[in-house]
């Protein structure tokens, strides 16, 4: 009974697990088909839209725009999570609930909200939009991210372990960096890489504050009014996602590493 | 070390400023701005900072706010009851069935296409629904249709789809996390008492899974009421939501304080709409326990 | 011993080691308070643990006893007093320069290092040599038992493993003072008692104050020099272990260590040397003034106590030594060793209409039966055994 249950729920869900793959895996297929329209049946295998993409001044530009960003953003969100993970987690201090509350809020906040709202501070203080305003906009976003991977991190932290080094003669300083900081290298790079990942992706931030400067996303979204471009649109596509699922299973791997240097058991994946 | 309360809160506050201060320049002043651009009026290219409530008015007896409020709502609601509905069993085989030694690498899969741009997933869906696309032409290619099906994008059916389908993981989750603190004991309890397998999940298991099914909800309806890629791409600009309206008051009018209105009106909304959804679940909580 | 009268110090005059009053006082508080907001953590506690001293700070969860250990460690902040270790006032004296090192509840063992790593930690800014360290941190793993383990990762070592890191880490560093909180707690109980004896001989080996902090009477009893029972944030009982068991100061001091059986009694005379009582089920007892204790202010009125093994069941035929008098056995519980009786003495309820049992313990002896509920025996025991609380 109980294992027929089981089974049925695992169909389900093997199901659901392919409905959430489908159209990601349709990229690679239409990437690597020689047509110039994407419809089935397939024409055979090219590497032409890769080519295309490979020598697209304009894409080249906007990727190293969206490095640019990601790589600040990411530093930045995670230099500033940390902070807001060890507050969090060690001390206890007035309006805590409050403040975590407002620093976490892009996480539930629409983007257009948190995109309208900064371009009118940001027109309003004399800034004129470029990269560095798309960069500020994404440390925001990706800032709870951060805080989220990290606070686990140092949430399984015996605070004893910072007491010990402190009595057997290091500074508060000193216990920080051989202790606390060795054990949660690992959260600070999978923050970090998830951050990049987010950064990288992001369309609406960077379609509203980016000025004229183009991201990835926003030339990917310039050229889907063309039909011509599609194609190579999947071959762009199919790289950036093959990233971001590199990107992500090396967080995951940090992270993981991260909890079984702390000897803890596994609990689950992020959020 | 841990001296003092005051010394304790002292550390903290000092530690916390940093990324406090930011938050606050960065997004409670962005979000008070519009607050207060709300209430001013707009001149021709500038904002003149005289107090009124011109532009709420104006945003609440205009015909189309309404209606694309609701068409926001009624969307945003169907993929909430879509994407819980649907993420629950997933949730409960994660909690119930899997082996814990596979249940990390099951979340994994499950939240990396969440991982993947969003411009691209939505994107997708055009290409899979579109007149030329990824159904029709399979569809046509072995015959069984011989027309292209038009019904398939630019509709709120296809816009429902595509937001289910980006939120899944976000629905998912929180459950699993309820359903993975329910004490396994007290299901054994439920069926020692005397319950079928069934009644145990009703009265025991749901119960407890709802708080899980409250942050699911919530997480999934707030965001997909802003959402601006998914009317843009698949509704083809003609089946618009609130975030495009405020986009375009904002900058293609470039009327601010009338856009304002419009974020804060529908910010107001779902504020209130999920404070009635919190006050209804722990009503409806409270009689069960 | 310069405490105040209000706590009871030990009656017996006669320290559980001679020496040991001789010896330089290692800590001193004197009036040390401490409060966590409202809450009145500590209040007014007097102490002077001396120098080659195991003592033990004992008493339930909530009493104060981490808190005046972490105190003493330099981990809390002190609202008012003196806390002197070896003589020097520790006011603005940071833990991590304090002549004192600490062995956590939770050992604390830095997962990221190897055993090595963690036993040398403490070595960092020492001036020796790298091969001198060295050295030094196996003389260390060796004293704790864990030679040739120093290459082991840390996350790998069992319970009781990683104690003995937590040992030899604090103890390579030569403190004045070694501070244990709850160290046994989290072993099983076969490993317990284990550790209860290596931690006896290494602290005779080493020669350093150890202060203990444990919640369980029996490892106090069976390792310390001296104990203090710490109730609500204040010492109840400063003693050596025996005339702690003996004659504890309270009611509430006997509650809490070993059973302790309560009769009610009715004072009928006192002089300098004795107090005279009655006792339902046991008669006119003239009490030793040396075992009068005082009553916590909740007793319903005096009370005397007395241990389950301070009296015997006698066979039928048996010679009485001391006082004898009759019951009928209510309750057997056996345990192998030895079996507990619960005997309901002849008129124990002739003081307030109830009758009172008396616990008492028998140790088994091979061929001897264990005699059945409902029968009848006789008691001995000796007026010398018993505590007035009054």
């Amino acid at each position: 009974m109980r294992r027929f249950q089981g089974s049925g729920l695992r169909v389900y869900a093997v199901l659901y697990l392919a409905f959430l793959y489908a159209p990601i895996a349709l990229l690679p297929i239409f990437a690597f088909n020689n047509a110039t329209v994407i419809a089935f049946p397939l024409q055979g295998f090219t590497t032409e839209w890769f080519g295309q993409m490979v020598q697209n001044a304009a894409l080249r530009q906007a990727l190293l725009n969206s490095l640019i960003i990601a790589v600040s953003a990411s530093v930045l969100a995670t230099c500033l999570g940390i902070f807001a993970a060890r507050a969090s987690t060690r001390f206890r201090f007035p309006g805590r609930g409050p403040i975590m509350g407002l620093i976490m809020l892009p996480l539930v906040l629409p983007e257009i909200i948190v995109a309208m709202s900064l371009l009118v501070v940001l027109l309003a203080a004399g800034l004129s939009l470029s990269i560095l305003t798309v960069i500020l906009g994404h440390t925001l976003i990706c800032m709870p991210y951060a805080i989220a991977i990290l606070s686990t991190a140092f949430s399984s932290l015996d605070r004893s372990l910072e007491e010990a080094a402190y009595d057997l003669g290091e500074t508060k300083w000193s216990a920080f960096r051989l202790v606390i900081l060795p054990l949660v290298m690992p959260g600070i790079i999978s923050a970090l890489l998830m951050s990049f990942t987010i950064s990288l992706d992001e369309f609406i931030i960077a379609f509203f504050l980016a000025g004229n400067q183009p991201t990835l996303p926003t030339y990917i979204f310039s050229q889907l009014r063309f039909p011509k471009s599609i194609p190579m649109i999947m071959a762009l596509g199919t790289v950036l996602v093959v990233m971001s699922i590199a990107l992500v299973t090396l967080a995951e791997y940090f992270r993981r590493r991260g909890v079984a240097r702390t000897g803890q058991t596994d609990s689950g994946g992020f959020l | 070390m841990a001296a003092g309360n005051s010394t304790e809160a002292g550390q903290g506050l000092r530690l916390i400023a940093p990324p406090l201060l930011y938050a606050i320049l960065l997004l409670a002043v962005p979000l008070l701005t519009i607050l207060a651009f709300s209430f001013f009026k707009d001149g021709y290219l500038t904002i003149v900072r005289e107090f009124t409530v011109e532009n709420y008015v104006a945003t609440w007896t205009d015909p189309i706010f309404r209606t694309i409020l609701l068409r926001s709502l009624w969307v945003a609601g169907l993929v909430t009851l879509f994407t819980v509905a649907l993420s629950f069993p997933v949730a409960y085989f994660l909690s119930f069935v899997v082996a814990s030694e596979r249940k990390a690498m099951w979340i994994f899969l499950i939240t990396i296409p969440f991982w993947t741009s969003y411009l691209i997933r939505v994107f997708l869906w055009k290409v899979i629904l579109g007149y030329n696309g990824v159904i029709n032409s399979g569809l046509k290619s072995v015959g069984l249709i011989e027309q292209p099906l038009q019904f398939l994008l630019y509709n709120t059916g296809s816009i429902v789809l595509t937001l289910s389908h980006s939120y899944a993981p976000f629905a998912i989750l929180p459950i699993y996390v309820a359903l993975e603190k329910i004490d396994r004991a007290l299901l054994e309890a439920g069926r020692d008492l005397g319950e079928s397998r069934l009644m145990t999940f009703w009265r025991v298991t749901l119960p407890l899974a709802m708080p899980g099914v409250v942050a699911a909800v919530l997480i999934v309806f707030i965001p997909t009421i802003g959402d601006y890629v998914t009317p843009t791409v698949i509704g083809g600009g003609k089946i618009p939501m609130v975030a495009n309206m405020i986009q375009a008051q904002m900058l293609d009018i470039d009327n601010k304080p009338l856009g304002s209105a419009i974020a804060i009106s529908s910010m107001a909304v779902v504020a209130a709409l999920s404070m009635v959804f919190l006050w209804l679940n722990r009503r409806f909580l409270r009689v069960r326990a | 011993m310069t405490a105040p009268q209000t706590i009871p110090q030990g009656r017996s005059g006669t320290p559980p080691r001679p020496s040991l009053a001789d010896r330089r006082p290692m800590i001193e508080c004197r009036g040390v308070q401490k409060y966590f907001g409202d809450y009145h953590a500590l209040r007014g506690i007097d102490l002077t643990i001396r120098e080659g001293e195991f003592f033990s700070l004992l008493g339930p969860s909530g009493c104060g006893k981490t808190t005046l250990l972490r105190t003493i460690a330099g981990f809390e902040d002190i609202g008012s007093g003196v806390v002197l270790v070896d003589g020097k006032d520790m006011a603005n004296v940071p833990a991590n320069v304090r002549p004192t090192n600490m062995v956590f509840q939770s050992y604390a063992i830095f997962p990221h290092l190897t055993v090595a790593e963690n036993v040398g930690f403490g070595l960092r800014r020492d001036p020796r040599s790298r091969a001198e360290k060295a050295a030094a941190v196996e003389e260390a793993l060796e004293m704790v038992g864990l030679r040739g383990y120093g290459k082991r990762a840390a996350h790998a070592l069992s319970g009781g493993q990683r104690q003995r890191v937590a040992l030899a880490r604090a103890l390579i560093l030569k403190p004045k003072v070694l501070l244990l909180d709850e160290p046994l707690s989290a072993l099983d109980r076969k490993m317990r008692e284990q550790m209860q004896v290596e931690l006896i001989k290494l602290q005779r080996q080493v020669g350093i104050t150890f202060v203990l902090v444990t919640h369980d009477q029996e490892e106090a009893l069976v390792m310390s020099d001296r104990i203090a029972v710490m109730f609500e944030g204040q010492i109840a009982q400063l003693d050596g272990p025996e005339a702690l068991y003996a004659r504890p100061a309270s009611r509430r001091v006997a509650d809490f260590i070993g059973v302790m059986n309560f009769m009610p009694a009715r004072i009928l005379g006192e002089t300098a040397e004795h107090v005279t009582v009655a006792v339902p089920g046991f008669g006119t007892v003239e009490i030793p003034a040396r075992n009068v204790s005082r009553a916590d202010p909740g007793d319903p009125g005096p009370s005397i106590g007395f241990r389950p093994e301070a009296a015997t069941l006698l066979a039928a035929n048996a010679e009485a030594t001391g006082r004898v008098n009759g019951g009928v056995i209510d309750e057997v519980v056996y345990y192998g060793d030895m079996t507990y009786y619960d005997v309901i003495m002849d008129g124990s309820d002739a003081y307030d209409g109830i009758p009172h049992e008396v616990r008492i313990s028998m140790r088994n002896v091979f061929g001897r039966e264990v005699p059945d509920v409902g029968t009848r025996v006789r008691v001995s025991w000796s007026p010398g055994s018993l505590v007035l609380f009054r």
